[in-house]
């Protein structure tokens, strides 16, 4: 009886391995961009692929920013069936590299040319060991300053040039009862707003130094002591409610003129945009005070598959992740822009300009710098170090001197 | 066969059982504890390296943050949960009108999710749109309360909540144990003109002891274990302020890819967990041995 069935059972296998004949390019794409506008970007890239004759397993895990994905995407490189392309950034793109987890798709960047229609540093990110192992989607700036157009023009100020002039303009704002820093306090955005302070006050080698090299001279250094210094003066801004609240709320402060300025990556142009108001005319959009571009870049990394057609189907989304129709069309809904140079921007409006033509320029200076804050520039231990001290030290009476031995101490642990 | 059957099915029914114990309780605390004592980060690796993680675990001040957390929410919540409850059981045990009503109005908080317990708190708390801003807008301008803000006090409005959850419950069992104080004892007390006061601190109290050890055990790991609330109520701010063991482990498993810092963190929970139910373990054998 065992027997009969046991011969049941691997004829009944083997005719299914035998019938599994190519089928066209697959691919599964883990990813947790659910929310409205993500959502709808992410069909784009799913209707293109399928008009090229694949098909598309969807696999979207929401939840934690990305955190439930991550649990997910480990359990199915433990088990040996690695999803094609997952949405991964920055440092964790190499970390998974050392784990033996991803494919080199170098062919596909060489036929499309990727290395001359992407800038230099954000081509760093997508390879591995000088290999292409990951296909970026967008670029999302973070050292943004948003601000109520009514509330500066009728108390007669500008966007503010320098921290000075910021500090003076919300001071004078403070006095006349309205909130100047429309913030949220939870730790990432508390980081945001230190690295867009850091990069002002420091300059770009100094942040290269600290939160890229992670550099002792530079992180022990008086540079960062006046960041702290800053940092304290920013608390002083924010209104007494801003314990937990969430960043889309806080925009909203500054869409309805209770509050004058935000300072948060342009995910919070797409809150605007979609409350219908018009950038340069309701709000304003700028760089914060000071040199340099921080980038925020979200990119598909490509997992090791087996079987032609899920290898066909890895390259054929990598080719259109970086084609110019999609990288158009996503960014168009996202809010962000292109990673490629070489799209056209007509349809993008006027902080999407402002953004590309300081990526360019800033590339060209070297002062296009990837973001720590939202895990561009270093792995999760020591960005999460960083982030530790930052958040304490703004939420605390700690003195700058104090938050700098903290900092040097977090990072030194988290090795 | 029926007589063979007869005579092994409990070991057939808690066969697997006991199987699924041993593999995914013993077993996964077993890979947790090895997994301490490596260098892992994104993925587990198997090469034991000492106790790197345990010495960075004690470096990190946002461990020590977790720690004194952990004692000061355990401590405050154990102790004000079982007096209020014991507080509460006592009034409803005045042979009250409508004590049915009454005794589910007070244990229904326990019915309710941690998540909905903190978030419900979370307004209540926050100073701009909860009980700070209803006082002042009585006229009392003065009035602050603004805890869950202050990361000196967040804590406490942890505490607080979870007090509010707990402590019907607790009530509940303390209710139970009143119950069940032999009355021939106390109508013989209050014949000899016994205080009701001293009935209670003299007699019934006293006679109440494993009521208050099971409410300690019950209490104890529920502290050891909060998460949810925490996250609800402070995501674990100001800062790091309100962080819990538990939220620590999450936070480096999760969000942070250093699997080997949440083993070790979750491997000193588990010795905290133990300090405590061992000694009860240890007693409650002994006292059957005794028997």
């Amino acid at each position: 009886m065992f027997k009969k069935i046991a011969v049941a059972v691997i004829a009944t296998s083997i005719t299914f391995a035998v019938s599994t004949s190519y089928a066209g390019p697959k691919a599964e794409v883990l990813h947790w961009w659910t929310s409205g506008g993500e959502a709808k970007s992410v069909a784009v890239l799913q209707k293109e692929f399928s008009e090229n004759g694949g098909s598309w397993t969807d696999m979207p895990v929401a939840g934690g920013g990305g955190d439930a994905a991550m649990t997910a995407l480990r359990a199915r490189v433990l088990s040996g069936n690695a999803p094609a392309a997952v949405q991964l950034k920055g440092p964790s793109i190499q970390e998974w590299y050392e784990e033996g987890a991803l494919a080199d798709i170098s062919a596909v960047a060489k036929k499309n040319n990727w290395s001359k229609v992407l800038p230099v540093s954000i081509a760093g990110h997508m390879k591995c060991e000088g290999k292409w192992c990951a296909a970026p989607v967008n670029v999302h700036r973070i050292d943004w300053i948003w601000a109520n157009a009514s509330v500066l023009s009728s108390n007669g100020f500008g966007m503010p040039k320098t921290w000075d002039e910021f500090n003076a303009t919300a001071r004078a704002l403070q006095a006349k009862g309205i909130i100047p820093l429309a913030h949220g306090g939870q730790a990432w955005q508390d980081a945001t707003v230190f690295e867009a302070v850091a990069l002002g006050i420091g300059g770009a080698n100094f942040f290269h130094d600290a939160f890229v090299k992670l550099d002792k001279k530079a992180l022990q250094s008086d540079t960062m002591v006046k960041v702290f210094d800053q940092m304290r003066i920013m608390r002083g801004f924010v209104d007494k409610n801003f314990s937990g609240r969430d960043w889309n709320l806080a925009t909203a402060m500054v869409m309805n003129g209770e509050a004058a300025f935000q300072i948060m990556g342009d995910w919070a142009k797409g809150e605007f945009l979609a409350a219908g108001k018009v950038p340069g005319k309701d709000f304003l959009c700028a760089s914060t005070p000071g040199e340099g571009f921080l980038y925020n870049v979200d990119s598909f990394a490509m997992f090791k598959v087996k079987g032609s057609e899920r290898q066909d189907g890895q390259k054929l989304l990598a080719k259109l992740i970086v084609g110019k129709n999609f990288q158009k069309v996503f960014n168009l809904n996202k809010g962000s822009i292109p990673a490629r140079t070489d799209v056209s921007l007509n349809e993008f409006d006027h902080c999407a300009h402002v953004s590309a033509a300081d990526m360019n320029a800033s590339s060209v200076g070297g002062t296009l710098l990837p973001s720590y804050a939202h895990g561009m520039a270093l792995r999760g231990a020591q960005a999460g170090a960083i982030t530790d001290t930052v958040t304490a030290h703004f939420n605390s009476k700690m003195s700058s001197k104090d938050a700098v031995a903290m900092l040097v101490k977090a990072i030194d642990n988290s090795k | 066969m029926s007589n063979w059957l007869e005579k092994h099915l409990p070991k057939i029914v808690l066969g697997p059982s006991l199987f699924a114990i041993i593999l995914f309780v013993y077993g996964f605390i077993a890979w947790t504890a090895w997994i301490s004592f490596t260098k892992s980060r994104l993925m587990p690796k198997y090469d034991i390296v000492g106790f790197i993680q345990y010495s960075r675990l004690f470096d990190s001040p946002r461990w020590e943050v977790a720690i004194d957390n952990l004692f000061i929410f355990g401590f405050l919540f154990i102790l004000i949960s079982m007096f209020l409850g014991l507080l509460i059981a006592i009034f409803l045990d005045q042979k009250i009108r409508v004590e049915g009503a009454l005794r589910t109005i007070y244990l229904y908080p326990m019915a309710l999710s941690l998540i909905v317990t903190g978030t419900a708190w979370k307004w209540i708390l926050n100073p701009g749109l909860g009980l700070e801003s209803v006082v002042k807008s009585w006229g009392f301008t003065d009035f602050t309360f603004d805890w869950v803000i202050n990361p000196d006090f967040a804590i406490y409005t942890v505490v607080i909540a979870g007090v509010w959850q707990a402590s019907g419950f607790v009530m509940a069992l303390f209710l139970a144990g009143l119950r069940s104080v032999d009355q021939e004892i106390i109508k013989a007390a209050q014949v000899d003109g016994v205080p009701t006061f001293k009935i209670y601190t003299a007699i019934i109290i006293p006679s109440m002891a494993p009521i208050f050890l099971s409410a300690f055990i019950v209490l104890a790991h529920l502290a050891i274990k909060s998460f949810d609330l925490v996250i609800a109520l402070t995501g674990g701010g100001p800062g790091y302020a309100t962080d819990l063991p538990a939220t620590y482990m999450y936070t480096m498993a999760f969000s942070r890819g250093d699997i080997g810092q949440a083993a070790s963190s979750a491997i000193i929970m588990m010795l905290v967990v133990f300090a405590v139910v061992v000694p009860y373990l240890y007693s409650e054998l002994r006292n059957k041995n005794d028997q």
